[in-house]
Order: C-alpha cells, then sequence, then structure tokens
C-alpha cells in the first residue's frame, strides 16, 4: 500500500488527493494542513469583506464531499521534511512516513517592514483568519489606509469601503498597478473608487504607523503627512511558503522548483500550486503563478505522476477575471511590462505572464466603462485586456489560448477600427 | 414603454428556458459560492463547477441569477442539444 502525504489545504492539495484518491483506491493518503479553516475559497475572501456571501459560504466541501476521498487529516505545522529517512514532522503531531509527497504550502504576504507594522490594526488578507479579523477590527474603526498593489489591494480598499470605513489608498508611483494596466485603464479605476469615496494618496510612502497602547492610531507619511486611521491594510506582495523545503535542501529559487511532471530535485517530493516554479523543458524558462486554477491543475498533474502515471503540465495562458472598482475586467496573456513599485514581490491573483509585454501593437477602444486592449503578435494574439463589457472575453481567451492564426483579420486591426467586432466575427467563423 | 420593455424580457427568459442550460468553466471559476448563494431553488451551482458539470438539475429555472451574479464570468448559457444548429 502505497503512503501518500500531502502537505496543504489549498486547492493545489485537495486536488492532488482528489486524483490520488481516483487512480489507487487502496492507498493511505494524508494531509497535513495548520489553517484552521481546511480547504475554502481564498478569492471568495473579498466578496465576504464585500457583504457579498455569508463566512459559511467560504468553505467548499461538505462532509459528503470528503467522505469518497477516504483520507486522513492531520491538524499542524510540519515542522521539518527528511527526503533521506523519507520522514515528514509535525510539531506535537508526531512523523508521517511518507513513499511520495506533495508540498502544496501556497504563499503568505509578504510582511511589512515599516515601524509599528506589528500593532493591532495592521492587517493583510491571506486566509480566513484575516478577513474575520478585518470585519471584527471594522465595527470599532472609523478610518482605514490601504497600503499596496494589485488585485489584492483593490480588494482590500473596496472591502473597507463595504464596511462602512473612510479608505484611504497610498499609491508609491502616479497610478494604479502601471505594471499591468495601461494608464488609460489605472484611471478608469481610480476614477470610480474616487467616485465611491476612496481617498488616493499618490507618490505617497508610508514612514512609520503610529500607535495607541499597541493599536493602529495613524500613519506617517515619507512626507510628514500624518492620517488619522485605526486600520493598515497591507498588500505588497507575496511570497512562496517555501522554508520546509529550503531546510530539506531541495532546490529553490523564488519558488519550489520543479521539471513539467511537478516534481522537485527529490523524485519522490513534488510540489504544486503558489509555491511551485515550474521550469519549462522547452523554453528553459520558469514562471511562478498565484492564480486559483493553475494551482489546482498543477495539484492534479503532481497526483498523476506521483502515482506513476505520466503526465506533463502544460502551461495555459495566465487568466484572470476579476470585477476591480466593479468593473468586470479580463486579462489573458501578456498585457504589461516593468516593475509595479507598490509591489515588493508577485501579488496573490497574479501571474508573471501579465509583466512580459511582447514585442507588439497594443491598441484600444473607449468608452465610458468599457476598453478593450489587444496585444498583437506577428501572426497571433498575445494578450487582451477587457474591460467592462465582456462579450469579447470569452472569443478572446479562445483566441489566445489557441494560438489561433489571425493573418487574415491582422490588416484590420488599426487604432479607430471596430475591433470588437472584427474580433467578434472572426472568432464566430471560426467557431462555427 | 414599460410594458414592452417587460414583455421583451419575458420573451427573452422563456427563450433561454426552452433552449439553454448553465454551463460552468473550471479555468475561470474560484469556488466562492456566489452562484450557490444566490440560486433561488438552492441548487449548489458550485460543485457543478468544481466538477466541471454542466447544470443538468432537472429543478433548474434557468433563471440566470448565477450567471448574472458570477464575479469571474465563469457560467454561461449554451443552446442545449436539442437546439443546436447542425454542422454544414
Amino acid at each position: 500500500m502505497t503512503r501518500y502525504v500531502v502537505v496543504g489545504t489549498g486547492v493545489a492539495g485537495v486536488a492532488a488527493i482528489d486524483t490520488l484518491r481516483s487512480r489507487d483506491c487502496n492507498a493511505e493518503i494524508t494531509l497535513v494542513g495548520d489553517d484552521p479553516h481546511g480547504f475554502y475559497s481564498r478569492p471568495g475572501l473579498a466578496y465576504y469583506l464585500t457583504g457579498e456571501i455569508p463566512e459559511k459560504q467560504l468553505t467548499i466541501f461538505t462532509k459528503e464531499d470528503w467522505k469518497p476521498l477516504n483520507s486522513k487529516y492531520v491538524r499542524g505545522n510540519a515542522t521539518r521534511l527528511n527526503p533521506q529517512k523519507h520522514q515528514l514532522e509535525i510539531g506535537s503531531a508526531g512523523t508521517l512516513t511518507y513513499d511520495r509527497l506533495l508540498l502544496a504550502t501556497g504563499s503568505v504576504a509578504v510582511p511589512s517592514s515599516i515601524p509599528g507594522a506589528d500593532m493591532q490594526g495592521v492587517v493583510k488578507l491571506d486566509d480566513f483568519d484575516d478577513a474575520r479579523r478585518i470585519v471584527s477590527l471594522a465595527r470599532h474603526a472609523r478610518s482605514a489606509v490601504v497600503v499596496g498593489g494589485g488585485i489584492i489591494a483593490v480588494e482590500l480598499v473596496e472591502g473597507l469601503k463595504a464596511l462602512g470605513l473612510k479608505v484611504h489608498y497610498f499609491l508609491r508611483g502616479e497610478r494604479y498597478w502601471p505594471n499591468v494596466l495601461d494608464e488609460n485603464e489605472s484611471r478608469l479605476l481610480e476614477h470610480r473608487l474616487t467616485e465611491d469615496g476612496v481617498i488616493f494618496h499618490f507618490q505617497t510612502e508610508t514612514a512609520e504607523i503610529l500607535g495607541k497602547n499597541g493599536k493602529v492610531a495613524g500613519i506617517r507619511t515619507t512626507k510628514g503627512e500624518t492620517i488619522r486611521c485605526e486600520i493598515v491594510a497591507m498588500g505588497i506582495g507575496v511570497k512562496a511558503r517555501m522554508e520546509l523545503a529550503k531546510a530539506a535542501g531541495l532546490a529553490t529559487e523564488r519558488g519550489i522548483l520543479t521539471n513539467e511532471t511537478m516534481q522537485t530535485s527529490d523524485p519522490d517530493i513534488f510540489a504544486a500550486g503558489d509555491v511551485s516554479q515550474v521550469r519549462e523543458a522547452l523554453s528553459g524558462q520558469s514562471f511562478m503563478d498565484t492564480l486559483w486554477h493553475p494551482a489546482r491543475e498543477t495539484g492534479r498533474i503532481a497526483a498523476f505522476n506521483m502515482a506513476g502515471v505520466s503526465k506533463t503540465y502544460k502551461r495555459k495562458v495566465a487568466i484572470n477575471v476579476v470585477r476591480l472598482a466593479g468593473v468586470m475586467t479580463t486579462i489573458i496573456g501578456a498585457v504589461g511590462s516593468g516593475i509595479d513599485d507598490d509591489l515588493v514581490s508577485v501579488a496573490r491573483g497574479s501571474s508573471e505572464t501579465w509583466q512580459q509585454l511582447p514585442n507588439t501593437i497594443s491598441m484600444q477602444s473607449n468608452s465610458d466603462v468599457n476598453h478593450l486592449r489587444l496585444m498583437i503578435g506577428e501572426q497571433s494574439l498575445l494578450g487582451a485586456m477587457v474591460m467592462g463589457d465582456q462579450k469579447l472575453s470569452w472569443p478572446l481567451q479562445d483566441l489566445i489560448s489557441s494560438n489561433a492564426d489571425i493573418t487574415s483579420i491582422r490588416h484590420l486591426l488599426h487604432p479607430g477600427a471596430a475591433l470588437g467586432q472584427i474580433v467578434m466575427d472572426f472568432w464566430s467563423n471560426l467557431v462555427k | 414603454m414599460g410594458i414592452e420593455l417587460s414583455l421583451s424580457n419575458e420573451s427573452k427568459h422563456r427563450e433561454v428556458m426552452a433552449t439553454g442550460r448553465v454551463i460552468p468553466v473550471q479555468s475561470r471559476c474560484v469556488q466562492c459560492g456566489i452562484c450557490s448563494f444566490n440560486c433561488p431553488i438552492g441548487i449548489d451551482v458550485r460543485r457543478h463547477a468544481w466538477m466541471g458539470e454542466p447544470i443538468d438539475d432537472s429543478h433548474c429555472l434557468t433563471c440566470g441569477e448565477c450567471v448574472w451574479r458570477c464575479p469571474r464570468g465563469a457560467l454561461r448559457f449554451e443552446r442545449t442539444e436539442l437546439f443546436k444548429r447542425e454542422e454544414a
């Protein structure tokens, strides 16, 4: 009987035990995790903050859903991994011996080094308890300051606003998310948030978080300005939780390095989800995604290989559909470039691919909230940003992920053209 | 004007009921559960999305509540087999 141990109760870990059980009905499968809430929708935390779903809705599996997986659950923090002995120590919960192990330990918010960041009232949005803490603190707070960039920072802004607080948003640069959005897109979102009462502070850096009796009382900027607030929410990026792997001597860079079968430098240890950094055999390049679907997919692929079924992870075009400032936004493939001063690492719900602006022509079609930007390569579409009206979201996902040859319409795609209609007609003909 | 509008919506709604079903797409779903929470008859749409299965529950009204509420655009209507046009 093969003994499988999966560390991490996020979607990568759960997808893995689902697959392992489907391949081997006799195996001994143990799921290890330190999150007291187990498996829930991390992206859903944003909708809990805005009040769109109650807390209990975040839990994904019922008892009935767990039953067929027939796995043992050990709640605890994996403290030491011994690849030679094939053993995993879980603090006071004891030691597990494995034949094959999956590390799906995810990522955590990068801690802030600002003086005062350890005070009560400084929050992040990593997990269930963070969201609960924010809701609880908001009951006795009037103002909040959000520091950071990417999707998570705006989700914090919107969540805190929905909880009834006056919200200040600090940005180091001159606009929001400059390495993924173009200027029009940044301004559109900033305008919408300003209309909702959010106060933007551009080119603003935090010097110190001010406190009283260990609780946040305000924030001081490097320009010397002081703002009163009871909550400071940080969204400056995430980092892979790979301490266990590092200490065990596995090869790591920004994440745990794996090949396309999700196997690490130890043949019996695999990694999946936010913590993994997959190296593509053909290009030699490696990327990290902090997205739900790639996490699920890498968990599934790892499990197949752990069970002896050879499968490789084919990295698809990175896509995320999110609502930013009330505007539905689809981000597909390569759309931006450069760095974002508001983030010290990749943001949650993001992909490094989005920051790889290829050599392309970009163009946009604007209206009040509807916005389309296409990144056009020689023969194919390489990326797209669809804001507002989402009619083109599906067709563009299809066209970009299938690397469709657009030679026949390439000459029609120029600024001022009815881009939406051209793309829609082309796609409709293709799928007919 | 108002009556015309509501009639037009009503006929559109009926057409969906007769010819369509809700399809989830796993690559967009983040299992937030907004769909299940808003389903007026309590279908666990999220579970279908996890399994990658269409909402083929005979109780589904195809009212569209889950489709419109999904913040990730992970649900859409698709014509059922009976109403799909044959390939040329």
